[in-house]
């Protein structure tokens, strides 16, 4: 194991060194889908709360970002901490809600799509969120301006909050806390009649996930400078999300950032060869069903074995 | 200790539980016996808050918890098993027991040298580290146990966790039962096998079809002909009366 860190190490160090432009968009990339695959993670996978529409995290952190500077002229950075509370907020009104009716299961994952569809639903509508226009920052590169024309920058912000989320899911792995959110992923009954809270240790784990999901859309706003509805809300991040979660192993700390260097090693390659539209959604559904039948445990799961 | 007061619970066309009354002395082991679908488990499920009842209330110490979240009555000291034994699959038995510890031992590391200490003491010691799933169903009852367990519970509400053991394991669960309550703990059990309860419990309850039909001391319980009319059917009671005998009488080996 102590290989594979030095490893991931060289591996997240290499686009610093290089100074090549593109080197540093793979790893922004990559390092943005461990993100929010870390954050699904918490919840998803070691909660077992299979959700599929997270999308609605990333994109209330990426309006949150570009809200707080272009309407109320607030200093950009404040966009993460602030992004982060309201992905939170919303992982706990939603969660509260789905799991005070006791949803579970496909269930809960159907309601957190019909969110994540009202946001996208929302943000087009709303003035406040530039509707279906979307929001577009003015280019004012800078430090204290969150605006970096670097790519390597971009890079280590989404590196630095990549690796806070993966302290965050070490703890979990180690706290009362995070075990109580295994137990109840388990076996539900059981967990009660040991004393487990359930929707509150299920809110928590919902809001967690909510806010590290939000930091990566902070980001992708400070990033692109653009953001609307449809990139904002969009499915198709919701189930990457899910994927690489999967792909890495569900539940552990590290399956996150190996199932997002899996899937863009399979994803980007196959896409410079095959450019069809709807491709990238269809290839996600065959890696999943190959991972779910070859892998159940994921990549971490192969490394376990080994 | 428990006070139960009407008890009920239709589940569609069936009255399940049907007025019951029960109390258990602190420091007691009483036991709830009756033939298969008498309402037993529902019982216990209304108890620990798992079931909401029709009617009726349950009192801990004085305090009416009736209705309230299975967690919240387990927080209180009242802690259930499960006949169907429902372990944590993908946790090791340590962990498994852990997650009882955890109720009232808030540290990781504190919580899981409790959860072994226990393990170890219901001879789950050479499995704490395997996972919960690859246990016997033996061994999966220990568990169960052994999770209430350390919950550091008050009363313990057990069901039927000697089913499917054989004679010899059924003796180790005995005695420890008889340990845990020397220990302080106050238990309810549900139990199918007589010679278990007639060793075991002061008092008895017996319910059929969802009602109770007899209350008393386990010798009470084996003479009394409504309860043998309901286990072995109408007019057995006089049948045996003429030979004798009772089908409890192997149930109460020590007198
Ligand atoms: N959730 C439910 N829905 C409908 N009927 C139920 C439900 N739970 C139990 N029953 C029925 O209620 C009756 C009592 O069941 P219960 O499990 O309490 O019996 P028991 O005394 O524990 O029996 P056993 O000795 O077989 O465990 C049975 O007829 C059972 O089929
Ligand atoms: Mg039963």
């Amino acid at each position: 194991m102590p290989l594979v860190v030095l490893a991931g190490i060289v591996l997240a160090a290499l686009p610093f060194l290089g100074g090549s432009q593109y080197l540093a968009t793979i790893g922004l990339l990559t390092a943005a889908s461990a993100l929010v695959g870390q954050g699904w993670n918490l919840a998803g996978g070691f909660g077992g709360l299979t959700s599929f529409g997270s999308v609605m995290f990333f994109g209330i952190g990426a309006y949150t970002a570009a809200i707080i500077q272009t309407r109320w002229g607030i200093n950009p950075w404040f966009g993460l901490p602030a992004g982060a509370a309201l992905g939170g907020l919303a992982g706990a009104v939603v969660g509260f809600a789905a799991f005070r009716a006791g949803l579970r299961g496909s269930y809960f994952a159907l309601v957190t799509l019909a969110f994540a569809e009202v946001f996208h639903v929302l943000s087009n509508s709303l003035a406040l969120t530039g509707a279906g226009l979307g929001i577009t920052l003015r280019l004012a590169p800078g430090l204290g301006n969150f605006q970096f024309l670097d790519r390597r920058a971009s890079y280590a912000v989404m590196l630095a909050l990549l690796v806070l989320a993966t302290a965050l899911a070490h703890w979990l792995r180690a706290s009362r806390f995070g075990a109580r959110l295994v137990a109840l992923r388990e076996n539900e009954d059981a967990a009660q009649a040991l004393g487990i809270d359930i929707v509150r240790t299920k809110t928590l784990a919902f809001a967690l996930s909510g806010a590290v999901i939000a930091t990566a859309g902070v980001v992708y706003t400070q990033t692109y400078l653009y953001i609307d509805p449809s990139i904002a809300f969009s499915v198709e991040r919701s189930v990457e999300m899910l994927l690489v979660a999967m792909i890495g192993g569900p539940g552990t700390v590290w399956g996150p950032i190996l199932g997002a260097i899996g899937l863009h090693l399979v994803a980007d390659t196959a896409q410079a060869w095959i450019a069809l539209p709807g491709f990238a959604a269809m290839l996600y559904g065959v890696v999943l069903l190959a991972v779910i039948r070859l892998l159940p445990d994921g990549i971490a799961g192969m490394f376990r074995r080994a | 200790m428990l006070e139960v007061r009407g008890l009920s619970k239709r589940f569609g066309g069936l009255q399940a539980v049907r007025d019951v009354d029960l109390d258990v002395a602190a420091g007691s082991i009483t036991a709830l016996i009756g033939p298969n679908g008498a309402g037993k488990t529902t019982s216990f499920a209304m108890i620990a808050g798992f079931i909401r009842p029709d009617a009726g209330r349950v009192a801990l110490e004085g305090r009416a918890i009736t209705a309230l979240r299975p967690d919240r009555i387990a927080a209180h000291g009242l802690v259930r098993t499960f006949q169907i034994t429902q372990p944590f699959g993908g946790l090791s038995v340590a962990e498994n027991i852990r997650i009882g510890a955890f109720l009232h031992v808030a540290e990781p590391a504190a919580a899981m040298a409790a959860a072994r200490a226990i393990g170890t003491r219901l001879g789950l010691g050479p499995l704490l580290d395997r996972p919960a799933a690859s246990l016997t169903v033996a061994g999966r009852k220990r568990l169960e146990l052994a999770r209430a367990l350390a919950t550091q519970p008050r009363l313990l509400l057990l069901d039927e966790v000697m089913a499917g053991l054989n004679p010899a394991e059924i003796g180790e669960i005995v005695g420890l039962i008889r340990e845990i309550r020397t220990a302080g703990v106050t238990i309810l059990l549900i139990e199918h096998i007589m010679q278990a309860v007639a060793s075991l419990a002061e008092r008895v309850y017996v319910l059929a079809e969802g009602a109770l039909i007899a209350t008393g001391s386990p010798r009470e319980i084996a003479e009394n002909p409504a309860v043998i009319e309901a286990y072995l059917g109408h007019g057995a009671a006089a049948r045996l009366a003429r030979t004798h005998s009772s089908p409890f009488d192997q149930a109460a080996p020590h007198g």
